[in-house]
């Protein structure tokens, strides 16, 4: 059994957000994390390769120094990363990003996709269903829980305040919730032996791709240029006003009038 | 000189410190309080290598150095330091005289379930006679035919009755050395439910309260000849060559614990008010968190320059005596005055930063006490 799992490096927000000039995040300049969703995805597929021996390869499209994330895949049990690089795709949103990863798809083997819900930083949970739409694949979101028996992906698909059971014939395309389970961490030595690899640019640890390997990627449909929706306005979080001071004698008094603003505001 | 660490050292580095926090840090208040070995935790970290970070791979290790091992007892140790000791011993005080001084068969025996975590393993050399003078042994074995003969007992015994291995040294007879008869000293790989070997007493102790500490008893206890470890007769040496890599280990705890209550007291004193304003602005605060970080830094070098001493080099018992001296003093220093800074709330034991200082001190006596580290600095200093 072969799986895929698509993952994403995206900002880690305790170190702050800095953006570039047209809108777009300035990834380079920020604190990284694998996508959570992503992660669980990730869990999911070690846990198949757990139970039936499958071999997983992770698979990103971003900056270089996804690398590291790749490592970190690798660490948790991964078997293979690719890493899908150019400088003329960067700048994607979600239709070019899609049309990139199905294309780098296409030039691997696979019985099931798994790709994280949504990633913290556009929160669009656009890809994975696009992905599989290129592909001309049944895609399963939101799922919850996962199952593989003869040669069906049985999928938990949380849906609003009930839950959906579908079995899907493989190969087909799940989306993971962060809430699928508990990511396993990494483990020491693997940690090290993929970092010396690495290091010595072991092409079976890491597979990159760039523009010119993607053939069946459409000019039209990658990078900045080919992404129909681009960022009109990107900012820092708002901050909050002021809000209203006061102070009371004694905590009575407060609790009080406290009590009364949030029964007038509709809050309780 | 390069003071950075590398890629693959920041990236176990960040794995510890998750770990710790999400897996070690919610237990810590428990353990301590109920005194319960933390057999759950053991079997984490067990799945994730650390049990056996510098054991080669050939033993089923996971090839690591000794700075990455340094460093997973160091960041466990910033919000435990029973978990961090459990390591530490398991690794320096088992594992490295097995791998340093066993025959190959004993190497394929023991390390790869000691590395796995499917065994702990413990190191067995005091005695209520036998403390700091370690030549104040009693405990004996004899040999009798193809068994040795163990009879005495040994007290203090980190992971105690938890461990599957124990590396147990013995007065294996007499010899005359420099005119005069001293006791041949030997080391024995003892398994737990071995006959005749039983547990006694579980000692209650200020700190690190998870941390099993037992008296192992040997009555008529037999095990095979081959269990003697190294040379006969050189069960001295092997025991002093351990609690060389075992102070490294110790350091590293003692290093987290001063970390550990220096973040502690910096959240602290950033909140907390009195006199209209956070601790934090008041330059008595400010200074004394200077010194605090100032002595950590430095112990944090002495502890890292002493795992790559016994990396790099054949004898390393200097270094490791000055991390370890440095580490606990500093931990001591650190974790009371963060009590200090804590006023009232730091001798309450939901803070924090209480149990750290009853767990800071051990590190000044065990695996050599602060004195005997003196004494190796400073022999090595006049000879």
């Amino acid at each position: 059994m072969k799986v895929i799992v698509c993952i994403k490096q995206v900002p880690d927000t305790k170190g702050g957000v800095v953006f570039n000039p047209d809108g777009t995040l300035n990834r380079g300049a920020m604190l990284a994390i694998m996508n959570p969703d992503d992660k669980a995805g990730l869990e999911a597929a070690l846990r198949l390769k757990d139970q039936f021996g499958a071999e997983v390869t992770v698979l990103t499209m971003g900056l270089p120094k996804a690398k590291d994330m790749l490592i970190e895949a690798l660490a948790m049990g991964a078997d293979k990363a690719v890493l899908v690089t150019d400088r003329k795709l960067g700048g994607a949103d979600t239709w070019a990003t899609s049309s990139t990863i199905a294309a780098a798809i296409r030039k691997l083997e696979y019985d099931i996709i798994i790709t994280g819900r949504q990633a913290i930083d556009g929160d669009t949970a656009q890809v994975g269903p696009q992905i599989a739409e290129h592909l001309g694949l049944p895609v399963i979101s939101y799922t919850q829980e996962l199952k593989i028996e003869d040669g069906y992906a049985i999928i938990k698909r949380q849906y609003d305040d009930r839950y959906h059971m579908i079995k899907a014939k493989l190969p087909c395309l799940c989306t993971a919730l962060a809430e699928l389970n508990d990511p396993r961490y990494q483990t020491v030595g693997r940690i090290f032996d993929y970092c010396d690899k690495v290091e010595a640019d072991d092409k079976d640890t890491i597979s990159t791709f760039s523009r010119a390997d993607l053939d069946t990627l459409r000019d039209e449909d990658c990078g900045l240029a080919g992404s129909p929706t681009k960022i009109a306005k990107a900012s820092d979080k708002v901050r909050k006003g002021a809000g209203t001071k006061v102070q009371f004698d004694t905590p009575e008094e407060s609790v009080a009038y406290l009590m009364e603003q949030l029964t007038t505001r509709h809050v309780i | 000189m390069d003071f950075g660490l590398d890629k693959k050292h920041e990236m176990a580095r960040s794995l510890f410190r998750e770990f710790a926090e999400n897996e070690v840090k919610p237990l810590a208040q428990d353990v301590d309080e109920t005194e319960q070995f933390p057999v759950e935790t053991v079997k984490k970290m067990a799945r994730y290598g650390f049990m056996g970070i510098p054991i080669p791979k050939q033993y089923g290790g996971q090839g690591c150095d000794i700075l990455t091992y340094a460093m997973c007892v160091e960041e466990l140790s910033k919000v435990c330091g029973t978990t961090g000791v459990i390591v530490s011993a398991h690794t320096s005080l088992c594992m490295d005289p097995i791998l340093t001084f066993g025959t190959e068969e004993q190497k394929m025996k023991y390390l790869p379930k000691l590395a796995s975590g499917e065994w702990l393993g413990a190191f067995g050399l005091t005695e209520p006679g036998a403390g700091t003078d370690a030549q104040g042994q009693q405990t004996k074995a004899v040999l009798e035919g193809d068994e040795w003969v163990l009879n005495g007992s040994k007290c203090f015994i980190t992971n105690g009755k938890y461990a599957d291995v124990y590396i147990v040294i013995a007065v294996t007879g007499k010899v005359e050395k420099r005119g005069k008869m001293m006791k041949e000293i030997s080391a024995f790989i003892v398994e737990k439910g071995t006959p005749g070997f039983t547990f006694g007493v579980k000692e209650k102790k200020m700190g690190i309260r998870g941390s099993a500490t037992y008296e192992l008893i040997f009555q008529d206890c037999r095990i095979p000849k081959d269990a003697l470890l190294g040379q006969k007769g050189k069960g001295f040496n092997i025991a002093m060559h351990t609690l060389d890599g075992g102070r490294i280990g110790i350091a590293a705890q003692a290093l987290g614990l001063a970390e550990g209550a220096l973040e502690r007291t910096v959240d602290y004193v950033k909140e907390r008010k009195q006199f209209g304003r956070t601790l934090a602005q008041f330059q008595n605060t400010q200074f004394q968190l200077a010194d605090m970080a100032t002595r950590c830094e430095a112990a944090q070098l002495l502890v890292y320059k002493a795992a790559k001493a016994k990396e790099t080099q054949a004898q390393y018992g200097v270094e490791a005596a000055k991390a370890k001296l440095y580490a606990a003093e500093t931990a001591m220093a650190v974790t009371t005055k963060a009590v200090q800074l804590h006023g009232g709330y730091g001798y309450i034991r939901e803070y924090d930063v209480e149990r750290m200082m009853r767990d800071a001190k051990i590190t000044e006596i065990y695996e050599g006490t602060s004195e005997v580290q003196r004494m190796v600095i400073s022999a090595n200093l006049l000879k």
